[in-house]
Order: structure tokens, then sequence, then C-alpha cells
């Protein structure tokens, strides 16, 4: 792996029986875990290709603990990676060799249950699904769904504003959250928002939702809870080209028709998932759509018929609508099982999670084949169609020599490309360390000299996640003074990864 | 008269803000002017007008997307998406009879900034919501943007979001995208009459915790119900609004008048009449044309509001209703004095925040916004300093300088 990380403080390595017992004193029990084998589940997230053992692992189950705990990290100069359920697709709970892996799994309650203001009160260790589970019996859910939902914690979500398949109906998480607790690197605690709409004064809640745990810890958050709606329906559309599942997008769109969903699998991804599901996706065609419609009875009839008639028109070859439960949880089955289908095929492969502007696609699914053929390396796309966001599956054998870097530079090209097409690196993963290098594409030195400073405001060592979404580290008073002109920094000695 | 520097272009901005810093000359930032009353009196040296740095420069209806320079009028956008059935989703608010300034202005900039959001903020969202990239130049003079034009994007942190509702003390906007969302086919408005404060948040919670999806729910006092011709009746009302595809809100009011059988029988305001309630709701015209008494707009929890605001009325003599399912109030003082450490008092055991939102100068000199704890309080001077660390932009709008 080429990844580089930021130099270990020697000083902090050499401190780090002290460190324990520190630490230990704040976090009694079996919260401070330092013994390598105990520590090795802690080496890496969802992205198993890095891997590093922390300085050691702390597991408070407190604010009072997470603030003893941040406060005395801060005073002696300690690095601090937070994590939740270490689910993350691009490497954002890496631990460091000489940094604190703050663990909150123990957050682990639902706190409060407000059906009356429709909201919910839980701490960062609760996971997604398992909001919906506390408050399902009456009929509400919490509407964000990465597909890792099952496993992934809300406090993950909050630091990566994760998304899901229904995000351009219901938001992604920054829609969806109210108020939350969080602690500072100096071990102070800060509450934001709450019950009520819009959280007041500057909304420093936009700038934690998403901020990867560079910016605090937070401790307690509040969501939104939705009525779960009546049904849902699906209708299953085959097409002879890309481009014309593409159309039907933006026709189905134009008609003035927020699905809950629209996915898109292209012809790999749909022999992938019907092979390893079984569900009866259409294997001769080159474009699969899947349209979710929910809410009243009456409506997704009215609109199932409006997306059939439109899908008609727009070439079409196969379609089939959902006549039950069962069949709709079908459709999706092969969807949801896309990954590991593809899993299937290779004995590797990386995922991606670029955005593009939708009608760009053709564009893209073509460069990438040529891509594709340059790397000889196989690609199989999934797409959030809706909103935009891509994800292609790269295919490689990590024990061939040379095949994981050639994936890596694939995808890297293929982020660029989305950059080209007006488009993002990350869609819902992340920056972590895998887009990490990649930010410059996107951004110039200006751009990320503000997004710095802003991490300055809320921690000026550095210390919280360091070598995560930026490139290059920078000193906040260095920062400060920085005057860049025509996108060029002043400081072009400054360490870079 | 302090001057004015007009800005037609991106680096006309950057020159004036850079020329500011150097000589550390405070800045009046607007469009239109006309949300320039809302937060505190700012003690500026120049006023940039950026009405002049107007146009749309992308509009893909296709991908509910559109950008904008920050100097565009709302009212342009508005009838640019509404050529092509859709809306900006969180109902922009005119704030012209509330604040006594021109009605119909206001540009995307000072739309942006404010993040005042209409009725359907309850349903849809606010400004900051939608928002998905801006350029802007902050207080060092230098032009940066963040955030893109696609609708799922976590690359880097939401600045957008962030300097949403910032009130142009962070950075000035040059350039806005936000997400647009299709227009409702129809829309229809259902009455429940005569319900105190308690009821009336027992059964807007009941209206939004079924699966009518209400788009809009407000409780208007007897005095206002009696006042404004857009409510039909004397008594106290309950309004929800229905809005989307006929077929479906023809469904779901047949549910809601369900939802509210043990609230009283329900009353139907259709298309024309519904339009013309909400447009009174979300422009606050109950309260246009009472010169200079304050004015305050509280967001607190939605089941805590309409008792807060009978509170304010039976202690303080105040005027008020409530939008956003009680969640946000609406309160007319009954002078010019805005008696905010009465207000924030009645308001602190609920939670949430009041802002001064109509207050003359001299209470504006005062907390407008709510005032912060000491570790936020600090928390955002350092991101404010971040940005404009000179605090030449709109000093002192939303707290005083230290």
């Amino acid at each position: 792996m080429s990844l580089r990380l930021p130099a270990p403080d020697e000083g902090v390595l050499a401190r780090r029986a002290q460190i324990i017992a520190d630490l230990s004193a704040i976090v009694p029990g079996e919260g401070v875990i330092f013994r390598e084998r105990e520590m090795k589940p802690y080496e890496s997230d969802g992205v198993t290709a890095y891997k590093q053992l922390p300085l050691v692992v702390v597991l408070p189950e407190t604010t009072q603990q997470v603030s003893r705990v941040l406060a005395y990290c801060h005073a002696s100069g300690v690095r601090v990676v937070p994590r939740g359920a270490g689910t993350s697709l691009s490497g954002g709970a890496l631990p460091l060799q000489d940094g604190v892996l703050l663990g909150l799994g123990k957050f682990n309650k639902v706190l409060e249950i407000d059906y009356a203001n429709r909201c919910a009160v839980v701490q960062p260790g609760v996971t997604n699904l398992g909001i919906t589970r506390a408050v399902e019996h009456e009929g509400f859910y919490y509407a964000p769904d990465p597909s890792s939902q099952i496993a992934c914690t809300i406090g993950g979500n909050v630091g990566e504003n994760s998304g899901g398949v229904h995000t351009l109906k219901y938001g992604l998480t920054t829609n969806n959250v109210l108020g939350l607790e969080m602690v500072l690197i100096t071990g102070e605690v800060v509450r934001l928002g709450g019950k009520h709409l819009d959280a007041g004064g500057l909304d420093l809640l936009a700038a934690i939702v998403g901020s990867e745990g560079l910016l605090g810890v937070v401790t307690e958050v509040t969501v939104r809870l939705l009525k779960k709606p009546d049904v849902a329906r699906a209708v299953l559309v085959g097409f002879p080209t890309s481009e014309d599942a593409g159309d039907c997008v933006a026709k189905i769109i134009a008609a003035g028709i927020i699905p809950a969903g629209i996915e898109m699998m292209d012809r790999d991804a749909i022999a992938a998932a019907e092979a390893f599901v079984n569900v009866g996706y259409p294997l001769d065609v080159e474009a699969l759509l899947i349209v979710e419609l929910d809410g009243p009875e009456a409506e997704c009839a009215h609109l199932l018929e409006e997306v059939s008639r439109i899908a008609a028109a727009c070439k079409s070859s196969t379609l089939r609508v959902s006549q039950s439960e069962e069949e709709r949880l079908g459709f999706w089955a092969g969807r949801k099982a896309a990954f590991p289908a593809v899993g299937r095929l290779s004995p590797d492969y990386l995922c991606m999670d670029g955005t593009i502007p939708r009608k760009q696609l053709p564009l893209v699914l073509s460069r990438m084949r040529q891509m594709s053929a340059r790397h000889g390396l196989r690609v199989a796309n999934v797409f959030h169609a809706g909103d935009g966001n891509l994800h292609p599956l790269i295919l490689y054998d990590a024990n061939k020599p040379g095949e994981m870097d050639a994936a890596e530079a694939f995808g890297a090209d293929i982020l660029r490309l989305c950059v080209e097409v007006g488009g993002v690196l990350t869609g819902e993963h992340g920056v972590g360390v895998e887009k990490r290098d990649l930010m410059p594409e996107m951004f110039d030195a200006v751009d990320l000299a503000h997004q710095q400073r802003l991490k300055c405001a809320f921690d000026d060592q550095g210390l919280l996640n360091p070598g995560k979404v930026f490139p290059t580290l920078h000193r906040c008073a260095e920062l400060g003074r920085m005057h860049v002109s025509g996108g060029q920094v002043p400081f072009p000695d400054l360490p870079r990864f | 008269m302090i001057e004015t520097v007009h800005i037609s272009d991106e680096a006309g901005l950057v020159a004036a803000v850079a020329a500011a810093a150097t000589e550390g000359t405070g800045l009046d930032i607007a469009g239109h002017g006309t949300k320039s009353g809302i937060g505190r009196a700012v003690p500026a040296g120049r006023r940039l007008d950026l009405s002049r740095l107007s146009g749309v420069t992308l509009y893909e209806p296709d991908e509910l997307v559109f950008t904008a320079r920050a100097g565009t009028p709302v009212r342009e956008i508005e009838a640019m998406l509404a050529a092509q059935d859709q809306m900006l989703a969180f109902e922009p608010m005119d704030s012209g009879a509330l604040l006594g300034t021109p009605a119909g202005a206001g540009t995307m900039g000072g739309l942006f900034s404010c993040n005042l959001s209409g009725p359907r903020r309850l349903s849809h969202g606010a400004v900051r919501d939608h928002a998905l990239g801006i350029r802007a130049v902050s207080g060092r003079g230098e032009a940066f943007k963040s955030g893109g034009r696609v609708m799922k994007n976590v690359t880097g942190y939401d600045l957008p979001r962030m300097l949403a509702g910032s009130f142009g003390t962070l950075a000035i906007m040059s350039e806005i995208t936000l997400k647009v969302l299709p227009r409702p086919q129809t829309q229809e408005t259902l009455l429940v009459f005569g319900l105190d404060p308690a009821a009336a948040a027992r059964a807007m919670s009941a209206a939004m915790g079924s699966s009518c999806e209400v788009s809009g729910a407000a409780y208007l006092p007897a005095e206002i119900a009696r006042r404004r011709g857009e409510v039909p009746g004397e008594v106290a009302v309950v309004a929800f609004r229905l809005e989307g595809f006929a077929p479906s809100v023809r469904a779901r009011r047949a549910m809601l008048i369900s939802v509210m059988t043990p609230f009283g029988g329900v009353e139907v305001l259709e298309e024309t009449a519904s339009r013309g309630l909400w447009a009174m709701v979300r422009d606050a015209l109950p309260f246009s044309g009472t010169g200079e008494r304050a004015v305050w707009r509280i967001s607190t929890a939605p089941m805590a509001g309409p008792v807060l605001a009978r509170l304010l009325a039976d202690t303080l003599g105040a005027e008020t209703f409530c939008d956003w399912a009680g969640g946000l109030v609406w309160v007319l003082m009954p002078d010019a004095q805005a008696q905010a450490g009465a207000v924030r008092a009645a308001l602190q055991p609920q939670g949430g925040h009041a802002t001064l939102v109509r207050a003359t100068a001299a209470e504006r000199s005062g907390d407008v916004f709510q005032p912060l704890e000491p570790t936020l309080a600090a928390l955002t001077r350092r991101v404010k300093a971040s940005f404009d660390p000179k605090g030449i932009l709109n000093p002192g709008r939303m707290y005083a300088e230290p």
C-alpha cells in the first residue's frame, strides 16, 4: 500500500505506558485496551486494505469520560481517531500508530423517544437500523438508510453525512438531524439544536455533519422521525441502452414525480446479481431501473401508471410492477446483493463512490469502458440514478502483482472523470484516507485553506483524526497568515502525504 | 449616508473585500436591502451592493438544480422555476409587508444568508437543506468554492449549508446552487375550528404523526381569524395543507378528516383560498401594518409552541400565531419594546431560539439572536475569525464584536 499517514510523534510513542496508565485512570476497567491481540479488531475499518494498530483503544461510556479523555489528549499532544462501528468505506476510522482510537460503541442507548414532537434522542453508538427498530411499532422510522444500516452507527452517520437509496426524496443525514451534543478536543461540551427546527446561531450542525471526525466527538444525537409511508411499490424496467434508461429517469422527474428511490444497474451488475440471488432480472438488457414509489395507496397507484407510461415511451424492453410486498423486496434483493454478487466474480473489488450530473451517465459509462480496457480490469456499475451517485465496482485480484495498484489507478481515473463532468469525488462514503490525495482535483489551495481554517477553529493543534480528508497538513498559525495567490500555496515545502 | 460600492462580478467583489481588509473598513453587505433590518445594527464604513451581480448561470430542470449569482432577484428565480412547474420547496418568505420594504423584492443572496423558510419548511426542509454549492469571497478577500451541483456530495466540509443563515458574517456569496423540486399539481387546506392551544398542538401532532403528508400546519388564534379575510370564521383555527397529485390529495383529505375526528369537524379550503391562506402565514401578513411594534420569530419544540404563544399573549399582551405544526411562533409585541428578557425567559423551559426580526435600532443594539452559552459563543467567534479575521463582514450583525 502506498498510503502515507502523518509521521508518528516519537515522544508520544515513548510515553505509551504512561499514557495508558493515565487513560486507565479516566476510563476504568476494560475500557482501555492496549494488548496487540485485543487491539487487532480495531486495526482497520471497512477499507480492510489499510491496516494500522493504534497506540491504545479507549472505550468510554459517558460524556464526562469522553470529555476527560479529550482534555487529556489535548493537554498531552496525543492524536485521537474517533470510531463508531468501523464500517467506513473511505478509511475514516483508520487508526494512527501514535493515536488513541476512541470507540463510541458503548454509547448504545436510545435515551428518549418523543413521538409527539416526532424525534428521538439517541447515543452515537446506536445503529442506524436500531433507531427504526425502536420506533417502528408506532409506525415511525428514521429515513436515511445506508446499505450498512444493520451495523453502522448514527454517530458514524453524522461523521460521514451518510445517505442511502432514498436520499432524493428523504435527504441525507444532515437533513434528518435536529441536534447533537459534542465534545471538543479541549474537553469542552457543546450542544447544538434540539427538538426544534433550524438550530439557531451559525449553522455549526451543518459543518459537523459530514466532518469525518475532524471537528469533535459526538456523544448524543437528536434525529427526526417520520411516519412510515402506507405502501411502497416498485417497478422493474429493462432498457436496450443506458441512454434510454437515463432518459426515462429524466422524464419521470420532469413529470413532477420524486420516487422514493431510483436505482440503475449495468449489464455486468445485473448478471452478477441475478446469478447470486435469482430474482428474475432480465439478462438481455443493457440497463435495469428499479423505481420505487411510496406514500398513500391512491398516490402509488396513480404514479405507477404514470411511471409505466413514461417507461414505455422511453423504449423500455421489459417492465414489471411489483404485485406484492414479497415481489417488491425481490426486486431490491438483487440490487442490495450487488456488491457481494460482484464479489463472487472476482477475488477482490474496489467500490468507488463518485457523483455525476445524471445526464453525463452515458458519457461516463463509455469513458469507463475505455479505461477498463486500458487498465485491463473489469468494472460493474450500480447507480443511485435519482441523485447521480455512481458506484463503479472495479474487479481485481490482490494476489496478482500490480493488480491492486492498477485498480487504485483506475478508481482515481474514474473519480477525476466524475469531477471533469461536473460531479464530485464522493457522494456518501466520505473522503477519509481513500480519496484524500484526490482533493486537489476538485478544490484549489484557496478552497482547501478555507476548509482547513474551519478545522483550526475547532482543533487548533490538529489532534482530531489528522491525515484524513486533507492532502496536506498545515499548522494553524501558518494557515491564519497564509495568503494564497493564483491558487498556489506559498509553502511548497510543507509535509504532504 | 455611507458610500456604496456596486459589485457586478466576482473579481470586483474580491477587490472590494481585499481593499476593505487592508483598510480595516467594516462592510454592510446588501442585495436589495430588504432584510437589512434583521440582525443587530452594523457599524459599517461602506456598503457593498450586490444587486448587479445578477443572473442565472445554470438551470437543468431534469436534474432539479440551478445556479444563480447572489444578486439575482428571488422573483426572477421563482418565475423561471414556475415555467417548468418547479419551485423552491422551502417556500421563501416575502418579508416586505412585515419589514416595510417593497413587496416582491429580495435577492437569492439575501434569502440564502438569512435562511428564512416558509410553511413548507415543516415537511421539505429549510433553505440550507436545499443548498448544494456556493462560490463566495471570505473576509480575507479570497474567492473560494465549496459543494457542487449534484444532490449527493460529502467531499469536504459542508460549507454551503453552514454559510446559509450566517447573515453575511463569514463570507459573501457570489454564486449559489440550490436543489429545486416539482411544484405540486394541486393543493387544498383543511380547517379545524375552536381548539385551545393545547388541543391545537395535539391536533397538529396527530396530523404530522399520520401518513397524510401534511405540508403546512398552522394555528391561528381567534384575534387573527377575526381580522384576516383569508381565514373563515371568528374562532381559533388549525389549518393543514395537503399538496400533490389530485388523486393523492383526495385520498389524504379523507384520511386527515378521519384523523381529526376527535378534534372536531373539518372545513375544506379549495386551491385558490388555500394559496391565499398560506401566503398570509408565510409572509406574516397578520402583523403587516403594525408600524414599529417589535416582532419575534421563535423556533421551539412543536408541542410547546401553541402554549408558549398563549403565555406570551397573556403575560406580555402580545399577538401570536404558530406555523410549522407549532414549532414556529410569530410574536407581535404590544409596542416597540422587545422585552427580550421576558420573551427569552418564557422560552427557556421549552428550549429553542428566539430572534428579534423587527425592532427599533435601539432595541437591535442588544441581542437580536439567541445568546449563546460561553463555550459555543467562543467557538462561534473562532469560526467567524477563521473566515473573517479582520471582522469586516457585517461586523456585529449576529453577535457583538468582542
